[in-house]
């Protein structure tokens, strides 16, 4: 069921959300113990909003009635919110971030929070201290990261919206690994104000659903300037469930050549041919274009995100809130000992990296020459767009990979972020949607880019593929 | 470069985590790893490129001086791992004579 599909429903009177919130609570009990695509869930907390909704006749909001599950590193009053690490364990936030007020207003059910890798530091959901969330796809295989709670649970039906963060990826690759759609805004979009930070300069809240407007109706819920963010910007927000279904004839799409890297899995790339013909019988223009610094995104990013990611994790000390380690007998020992039990492995390594580019005698070598890089990579993105209207790329090299498949090596596990990474270098917005499936019944995704503040064009583009192609209507056999 | 287990443990300090001889060894091995595959940047020709450490033009966003609601003494200290009145309580920082 889509966010739109019960809308309608409440349209006709033939349920109120009380009744709608019991289907998705009957949904979540029996499919969480296949995938444990959630980390807090209380039926209650779900009963109580619902009942809520009904007892009140205030107008509507945009989102009246509407469940969506929260990824776990926003801020919920009162619920626990732990960025699915042990640092954060029982941590209980005294307010709520802007987009969970944004959606309380707009009249929406929170359904709980979803699993991520811990402090969304990772591609594949395994780096979460609850343990992994399962593919519904293939319950072998991982189904992304960092937001793979918020997609899995989308693409298996537990909730039709989920809300994600993206810093390099971590919304698009795990909507692409389950088939689902997941838009990272503009830079600035989205107020960021009780996000827990990774990398504050990079990250950015967003949707994820089973349809384009769907995807559209939640971005219209949370995005807008807030006073409370400083990196929020003062721009209007267009109505994009009336944007989106703008003609699409005339569009000019570029396919960047430096796309066509050694490791695009074959069937990746025969599903993204096909959508560029679909594209072109749709009446969208497509040009090959060129972003030659695309060979530095992956190592700009690890230098750029870690460096931040450390300082923005210093607050984790064991003093406040969270997590502290009841040995050592001076306040340094607390220190040091509260951080090495309370962060997980992926966690420490980044800190690690992040304290080395940032240490005296190395940061002109890497932290201050990867800015300068990363403004040449904003300039590729710049000039692609004096051409072009939107940009496509696959949105992984690969379908979802198997459980445990890239552990072993971080470095291989950074690399499957290759098409994802350069975008939030260069604060522009993506969507990644469903072009296809593999023969073994893997999604696909491919990956829109556009201009800053271009969202609408994202969607008005998804959306007329997404209703040709059809993909959206396939659903997973989960076993 | 190499990177040694001397280099790791000094960041380990700098980062305030204790790390287990294990994990200086193996993270020792891996920050070697990922530098190595960052060396690649210093291709990039940079020279009058100017940083951006941020992608927007930012400008200071100023407020009037206001009193504003904020949280109560017992709401900021709900979730402290250990407290004392209304204070934060950590291990003692001053060494005795």
């Amino acid at each position: 069921m889509t966010a739109r599909e019960i809308q309608a429903i409440y349209q006709t009177g033939k349920a109120a959300p009380p009744e709608i919130a019991e289907t998705f609570i009957k949904k979540i009990e029996e499919l969480q113990p296949k995938l444990k695509a959630l980390v807090w869930f209380d039926p209650e907390f779900v009963r109580k909003q619902a009942g809520a909704l009904t007892a009140d006749g205030k107008s509507k909001g945009p989102l009246w009635g509407v469940p969506v599950l929260v990824k776990d590193n926003l801020c919920v009053e009162g619920v626990p919110t732990t960025c699915a690490s042990k640092i954060l364990a029982r941590f209980r936030p005294p307010y709520n971030a802007t987009v969970i007020e944004r959606l309380k207003a707009a009249g929406a059910i929170l359904l709980g929070m979803a699993n991520m890798d811990e402090f969304a530091f990772g591609s594949s959901c395994e780096y979460s201290s609850y343990g992994p969330t399962l593919n519904p796809w293939d319950t072998a295989r991982v189904p992304g990261g960092s937001s793979g709670g918020s997609a899995a649970a989308v693409a298996a039906g537990m909730t039709p919206l989920a809300l994600g963060s993206d810093t390099g990826g971590s919304i698009r690759q795990p909507a692409s690994f389950c088939g689902v759609v997941g838009l990272k805004p503009t830079y600035g979009r989205v107020s960021r104000y009780g996000l827990i930070a990774f990398a504050s300069s990079l990250d950015q809240i967003g949707p994820i659903a089973k349809t384009v407007e769907d995807c559209a109706l939640l971005f219209s819920g949370i995005a807008g300037f807030d006073q409370r963010d400083s990196t929020s910007v003062e721009a209007k927000v267009p109505n994009c469930l009336e944007e989106l279904k703008k003609p699409v004839k005339g569009l000019r799409v570029g396919v960047p050549k430096e796309y066509l890297i050694d490791g695009l899995d074959p069937e990746v790339k025969k599903a993204l041919e096909a959508a560029l013909e679909q594209f072109r019988k749709l009446g969208l223009k497509i040009q090959e274009v060129s972003l030659p610094h695309t060979e530095y995104a992956i190592p700009t990013y690890y230098i750029v995100a870690t460096a931040e990611a450390s300082s923005n994790l210093a607050r984790f000390d064991g003093v406040q809130y969270g997590y502290r380690s009841g040995e050592g007998d001076s306040l340094l020992a607390m220190y040091g000992k509260t951080r090495g039990q309370g962060f997980g492995p992926e966690a420490k390594r980044r800190i690690i990296l992040g304290t080395f580019v940032l240490s005296s005698g190395y940061y002109e070598a890497y932290y201050a020459h990867a800015l300068k890089v990363r403004t040449l990579i904003r300039r590729d993105f710049d000039k692609a767009f004096e051409a072009v209207d939107l940009l496509m790329t696959p949105t992984s090299p690969t379908p979802a990979f198997r459980l445990g498949e890239k552990l072993s090596d971080p470095l291989t596990m950074y690399l499957s972020d290759i098409y994802t990474i350069s975008v939030n270098l260069a604060g522009v917005p993506a969507l990644s949607l469903p072009c296809g499936f593999t023969p073994a019944g893997l999604p696909i995704g491919m990956q829109l880019i556009a201009k800053p503040f271009a969202e609408a064009e994202l969607f008005q583009a998804a959306h007329a593929y997404e209703q040709a192609s059809g993909w959206h209507k396939r659903e997973p056999k989960i076993r | 470069m190499a990177i040694t287990v001397k280099d790791v443990e000094y960041l380990a300090l700098l980062a305030r985590i204790e790390l287990t001889p294990e994990e200086l060894k193996k993270f020792t091995r891996e920050l070697d790893e990922i530098l190595a595959y960052v060396e690649k940047l210093k291709e990039a020709k940079t020279q009058g490129v100017p940083p951006t450490s941020h992608v927007e033009a930012l400008a200071n966003v100023f407020r009037e001086d206001e009193v504003q609601p904020s949280l109560k003494p017992e709401q900021a200290l709900a979730n402290a791992p250990s407290r004392e009145g209304n204070f934060f309580k950590v291990p003692k920082i001053i060494e005795a004579s």
